[in-house]
């Protein structure tokens, strides 16, 4: 190789908040194809904040910085462009649409982002129900309203159901372990392995190192109040079970005026 | 004279807004005893019918103009009304009008049976007259009698003078009034004793003359443990000027009969100044008249300035059923009151309503209902459902359901929800790739999902697809 690859998902300075209150404060961040990596803070540190940024939620306001996916500007794309694009996020609460399946639901997705023509009826109806049973979800969920009445856990599994159909190249799964019994923390895993690979990237949000011990992270990332506080490998996630994220707070970044 | 409108736009909202170049006779416009003689004398009809138009007139006139529903408009002027227009070749008795059948042909009913839409049998109206019905050889294998009403007069007058008047009496309402003293033609259906209809039957309604009122009566009769699925479409030219169309429907279910009435009303509704469109204002009436009965309405109200519609069931027999199914949508300046009756007399009869409202524009859509559970009502039982949803924050969704209950035993329940598409579920979409319009009506179908459901399969694309070019452009 005479280059360094390009990072498949390259976050730079990024200062963004919401209501007008700034949350992220110059974050950066990349992630090559291939890699998993974990980003782990305290409540309050700005991890949602990133999760809708990155996907463009329309309450979120960007102040600075830059994020490219593949070398290409991301904030300038609708939310719809960036799924097209191949980024995807496993929303931590994930609503309900009154009246619309889980079929009809995945049928207008893949149809936007995989293509109307490369999708046959018949065919995405078999890949549907085989990638449903890979993640033990039963046939019956598929014709039901989606997310109406799911449980914490059948909603998760239906945000890993999209993630394989859409097959994106870039994976945000935003606190997908809260809530999950062992079981289906498992499902979870199997299905963000089979996605991860030498093309995609893949950033796990969360606050616990349960999930980590499923899909054990190349890299691992600290979000305090905004920024990166530190980053490492997978020892990181020891230690911080061990001494919590106080060690971590530098005296400056007690608030001062 | 047959204009089209210069207005691009309007046509591509309103791709029937089309007038046929036809040469129509009409009667002179006003309403009196003598316009009434005329136009009975025309269809030739006999004596009891012309008695029962002349009660009918009589009946209007000592009426007032109901406005108690949550519409305004402009005083109607009834004498300026033609309340009689037929293409000209028609009253000559020859086949149908090469121009009529391409009419109907643009508006998607074949009326070549070579080319007929499968398993549907058509009647189709144009303005005053029924201009032809298809797949007569099948129905009358079964013993089934559908033709024009006009036609029925002339075939089975004793069965059209027993029924006729008998659900909805002449002097029920104002538009009833006037439409039983003026209704030029309309369908008519008996379905025998034991017989499961084998086609779906169908009427299209077609308003083109200009100036003119559409008045027609539809008359079904179910016998004895009979079944039969009964679908109504509606379409009008872009006009400038309202036009008002009051037709009444009567349904009779004997027992152990089941009737299925849907409708799929996609009159006119008058541009974005709210300038032109019809006056919908319908009665619709089924009777539950024999044990074990059921009639079923469903209806998707996309059209139309102004509607005013009430379909209902009473409940007459032992254990029987009614149900009523609609998706009310509105747009721009249209108004929307329409809802249901449902009146429980006799034992463990039950009920269902599910309505969705969708109101989007500078709109009003209102529900209107009423559960009436009589003293003998023993053990009957009312779900009701009624669902708004808001595009927008210039249009209106109001919901006045009322329940008068006469009997303790009763069951009755009722939930009702106003939403708006919300900002996350539209992310939510948008974040899987799809664009925030087709979002949109991914949510809106979603919504209207157990109503499309009753409809027969083929109504219910058509259903889908009417909706999502009624919502186009509706959200800024």
């Amino acid at each position: 190789m005479t280059n360094a690859p390009q990072p498949l998902l390259q976050i730079e300075g990024l200062r963004a908040g919401v209501g007008g209150r700034e949350i992220l404060r110059g974050l950066d961040l990349e992630i090559a194809a291939g890699e998993i990596h974990a980003l782990m803070g305290p409540n309050g540190s700005g991890k949602s904040t990133l999760s809708n940024v990155l996907m463009g939620h329309p309450d979120y306001e960007v102040g600075a910085g830059r994020v490219r996916l593949a070398g290409e500007d991301l904030l300038e794309l609708s939310p719809e462009e960036r799924a097209r694009r191949g980024l995807f996020l496993a929303f931590q609460y994930p609503v309900a649409i009154p009246g619309v399946s889980v079929v009809q639901f995945l049928k207008a997705a893949v149809e936007a982002v995989r293509g109307r023509e490369s999708v046959r009826a018949a065919a995405f109806l078999r890949e549907l129900r085989e990638t449903a049973a890979f993640l033990e979800i039963g046939e019956i969920f598929l014709n039901r309203p989606i997310n109406e009445g799911f449980s914490g856990g059948e909603k998760k599994r239906m945000e890993i159901l999209q993630m394989l159909m859409l097959r994106p190249r870039m994976v945000v799964l935003d606190e997908t372990d809260s809530g999950l019994d062992i079981d289906a923390l498992k499902v979870v895993a199997r299905g963000v392995q089979r996605i991860a690979g030498p093309s995609a990237g893949v950033l796990v949000i969360t606050h616990y190192e349960r999930i980590l011990n499923h899909i054990p992270p190349h890299r691992v990332h600290i979000l305090l109040e905004g920024r990166i506080a530190r980053s490492g490998g997978p020892e990181l996630v020891a230690e911080l079970e061990r001494r919590g994220y106080d060690w971590l707070r530098e005296p400056s970044a007690a608030p001062s005026g | 004279m047959p204009e089209l409108p210069s207005d691009n736009k309007l046509i591509r909202d309103y791709a029937h807004g089309f007038v046929t170049p036809v040469e129509e006779e009409v009667v002179p416009p006003g309403l009196n005893e003598d316009i009434i003689r005329l136009i009975s004398r025309k269809k030739e009809e006999p004596d009891w019918l012309l008695e029962f138009r002349l009660r009918a007139f009589r009946a209007w006139q000592r009426k007032t103009e109901p406005r108690w529903a949550l519409v305004t408009y402009p005083p109607i002027d009834y004498q300026a009304i033609r309340y009689y227009a037929a293409p000209r070749s028609l009253s000559a008795g020859q086949a149908v009008d090469p121009e009529i059948a391409r009419t109907f042909e643009r508006l998607g009913i074949p009326l070549d049976e070579r080319r007929r839409l499968e398993g549907v049998a058509v009647d189709a109206v144009f303005d005053s007259v029924s201009v032809a019905t298809t797949h007569q050889k099948i129905l009358e294998e079964h013993g089934i009698v559908f033709c024009s009403f006009s036609e029925a007069v002339r075939r089975v007058p004793d069965l059209v003078r027993q029924y006729l008047g008998s659900v909805v009496p002449p002097g029920d309402n104002f538009f009833a009034a006037l439409n039983s003293a003026v209704f030029s033609d309309g369908s008519f259906c008996y379905i025998p004793a034991g017989v499961r209809c084998p086609l779906e039957l169908s009427t299209y309604f077609r308003i083109n003359a200009a100036g003119t009122g559409q008045f027609e009566r539809t008359l079904l009769i179910a016998d004895r443990d009979s079944h039969v699925s009964y679908l109504e479409g509606c379409t009008a030219p872009i006009r400038d000027e309202n036009q008002l169309h009051a037709a009444v429907v009567e349904l009779v279910a004997l027992e152990g009969a089941t009737i299925k009435y849907s409708t799929v009303q996609n009159w006119y509704p008058g541009d974005e100044q709210g300038r032109g469109g019809i006056y919908n204002f319908v009665t619709k009436r089924g009777d539950c008249r024999g044990a074990r009965s059921r009639i079923s309405w469903t209806q998707v109200e996309v059209g139309s300035a102004i509607t005013w519609k009430y379909p209902s069931c009473l409940l007459r027999g032992d254990d029987s059923v009614g149900e009523f199914y609609s998706v009310a949508f509105t747009n721009r300046k249209m108004q929307a009151d329409t809802g249901t009756k449902m009146i429980h007399v006799g034992r463990r009869t039950r009920s269902t309503i599910v309505s969705k409202g969708i109101s989007a524009g500078e709109s009003v859509n209102t529900y209107r209902g009423l559960v009436q559970i009589h003293p003998a009502a023993e053990r009957a039982r009312n779900h009701s459902q009624c669902d708004s949803l808001l595009i927008g924050d210039r249009c209106t969704a109001n919901t006045f359901p009322v329940v008068e209950s006469d009997n303790p035993t009763a069951v009755l329940e009722h939930e009702a929800t106003t939403s708006r598409i919300s900002e996350d579920q539209l992310f939510y979409l948008q974040s899987r790739g799809v664009d925030p319009e087709t979002a949109r009506s991914l949510i809106v179908n979603g919504f209207c999902r157990e109503v499309f459901k009753q409809l027969p399969m083929e109504f219910a694309v058509e259903a889908v697809k009417l909706l999502e070019i009624k919502m186009e452009g509706s959200i800024g």
